[in-house]
């Protein structure tokens, strides 16, 4: 897919939570094709400390607006910085980069597996499904009914299951203790959050033989494949995280714990 | 419209701008995002003999101004670049300059000697300098020793321009830059990475899995400024300059420096377009001058 770098411009920033933004970005002309579970390079501008670019992935793109939506977690200094943008301004972006979630097919049942800002690339994903006009199931996972991003917008594009570790919303526990888990068989399971969530997530599949497929976050330079930083080991050796991921399937990576 | 067409020996580069090895892939990567073929040459990423895994993750770390990286020279050899990469990039209209490392002597001339049979690669960069790989790399660039036997074995099975990198930690640069020349390298391009560290203090261990690492960016490019000076004063073959260049300014000063061309790294990654940008800039900068060529600056220091 082909990749662009564009001055994009900040349409709104809502802080949605104490630890999070979502930011809305525009451009003159029409927004180029992305698919769900890719991601865009930023820069960070006005942030001394921040060096490299942020790798942030697709939350949603709303072709009617012509936006596209990144939710940031404001955890260093180059995202705080992101959340100061402001409407009007602009945003360096490199976009769009690495490979999404593999496209549910009609009749498939596809699980979409999220925790805390993990959750912001299966928006974009259950929302192409319901397009086509196959029904998304969401398990969102987070600490607190606090801590559970844009949840009304998920209900939107189908239904949305939820855990708290503290029992506040849904069912308590984390995401795998979730009742739908042994109510329900689902065709495939796509995940991206917290490390050891999608790891659970991925054992739970491999013991109960659903197709599995999480999307990983190394800490990356180029995004583009070419310094080979963010590797992750395969079955086929060190692949980059950027290029060939951010999306593996279970099965090609070295998770047997 | 200054002249910017430089020659390395016997490569003629249409203008001073290289991106360095390691850090635009092979060019392809790039090539939705800028005219990959409108820079002088691209120095792809470092091949061995045999295939590599490098390092474990984490790889990199960011810095003040800069980035530590310990990727380890993973690259799937020789034999795979012939076969499946050369066929995709040989005819991009520019130099295509491939970098090779190795862990002996023997194994750098087997490298070279392959790449050698290759048509469309008019020079190979030596790469006597990784800080990230226990065997080889830097062990040999940081005596001059051990650089002259690494050319010397290059030399015999090499016959188009040889570059040689050299290492920025050791004493005295010009010293190995000499060595190397005397062996009959055709061109010398400096700095590789400056070898450093980095500590999570919460975990209370090193960020980058093997320990340290190689420094680049903004923050190295006064080093490497002052080493290209040195050098282009201690030998009588080109010099190619690199190290933290991320504007046509920095290019300039590389090249009032003594640099023939320059190498651009670590800022492709902040903005992936940024060597047409610092070609386009030096063009003007000698426009905005008077002078009728990029040779007028090159060395005036």
């Amino acid at each position: 897919m082909k990749k662009y770098i564009l001055d994009l411009k900040v349409k709104q920033v809502e802080r949605i939570h104490q630890r999070y933004v979502l930011i809305k970005l525009t451009h003159e002309t029409t927004l180029p094709e992305m698919l769900p579970g890719q991601f865009v390079e930023v820069r960070v501008d006005g942030s001394p400390s921040t060096f490299l670019r942020r790798p942030i992935s697709i939350n949603f793109v709303d072709r009617e607006n012509n936006e596209l939506w990144l939710l940031v977690a404001t955890v260093g200094e180059g995202t705080k910085q992101l959340a100061k943008l402001k409407f009007g301004d602009v945003l360096n972006c490199v976009l769009p980069l690495g490979n999404g979630f593999t496209p549910a097919r009609t009749g498939e049942k596809v699980l979409l597996v999220g925790g805390g800002v993990g959750v912001a690339p299966l928006l974009y994903m259950g929302a192409e499904m319901k397009r086509q006009g196959i029904e998304p199931t969401f398990l969102l996972g987070a600490r607190t009914a606090d801590d559970l991003l844009m949840l009304p917008i998920f209900n939107m594009y189908g239904r949305a299951y939820v855990t708290t570790e503290d029992g506040s919303m849904g069912e308590k526990g984390f995401v795998t203790n979730h009742s739908i888990l042994s109510e329900e068989h689902f065709d495939r399971i796509s995940t991206c959050g917290p490390t050891p969530m999608m790891k659970a997530v991925a054992r739970y599949a491999r013991q109960n033989n659903v197709d599995c497929e999480v999307s990983l976050e190394n800490l990356m330079a180029c995004g583009l494949g070419a310094c080979l930083c963010c590797v992750e080991k395969t079955t086929e050796g060190n692949l980059c995280v950027c290029k060939d991921g951010p999306v593996f399937n279970i099965k090609k990576l070295l998770w047997q714990d | 419209m200054a002249r910017l067409n430089v020659k390395i020996k016997d490569l003629e580069l249409k203008n001073p701008v290289m991106t360095a090895s390691g850090t635009f892939g092979y060019g392809l990567e790039f090539a939705d995002l800028m005219p990959i073929d409108g820079i002088g040459g691209i120095i792809v990423k470092g091949t061995t003999l045999n295939p590599r895994q490098g390092n474990d993750y984490p790889r990199m770390a960011e810095t003040a101004s800069g980035m530590l990286n310990c990727v380890g020279l993973q690259n799937k050899g020789v034999d795979y670049f012939c076969e499946h990469i050369y066929p995709q990039i040989k005819d991009i209209d520019t130099n295509m300059i491939v970098n090779v490392s190795g862990s002996s002597p023997e194994d750098y001339a087997e490298c070279a000697a392959r790449i050698d049979a290759l048509e469309n690669i008019p020079a190979i960069e030596l790469n006597i300098s990784c800080p990230n790989v226990k065997d080889g790399g830097m062990a040999f660039g940081v005596t001059c020793a051990g650089a002259a036997s690494v050319v010397k074995a290059v030399r015999q099975r090499y016959h188009k321009t040889l570059i040689v990198k050299l290492s920025p930690n050791v004493t005295d640069i010009a010293e190995i830059a000499r060595a190397v020349e005397a062996e009959g390298a055709d061109s010398v391009s400096l700095i590789n990475t400056l070898m450093g560290m980095a500590i999570d203090i919460e975990k209370r261990k090193p960020l980058l899995s093997i320990n340290t690492g190689g420094l680049s960016g903004p923050c190295v490019k006064p080093v490497a400024l002052r080493m290209v000076w040195q050098v282009a004063k201690a030998v009588n073959i080109p010099v190619i300059g690199l190290g933290g260049i991320s504007t046509a300014k920095d290019a300039i000063e590389f090249l009032m420096a003594g640099a023939t061309a320059i190498e651009i790294g670590t800022a492709n990654f902040l903005d992936p377009t940024v060597s047409i940008k610092v070609r386009d800039g030096i063009n003007a900068w000698l426009d905005a001058h008077g002078c009728q060529s990029v040779s007028e600056i090159i060395g005036v220091i």
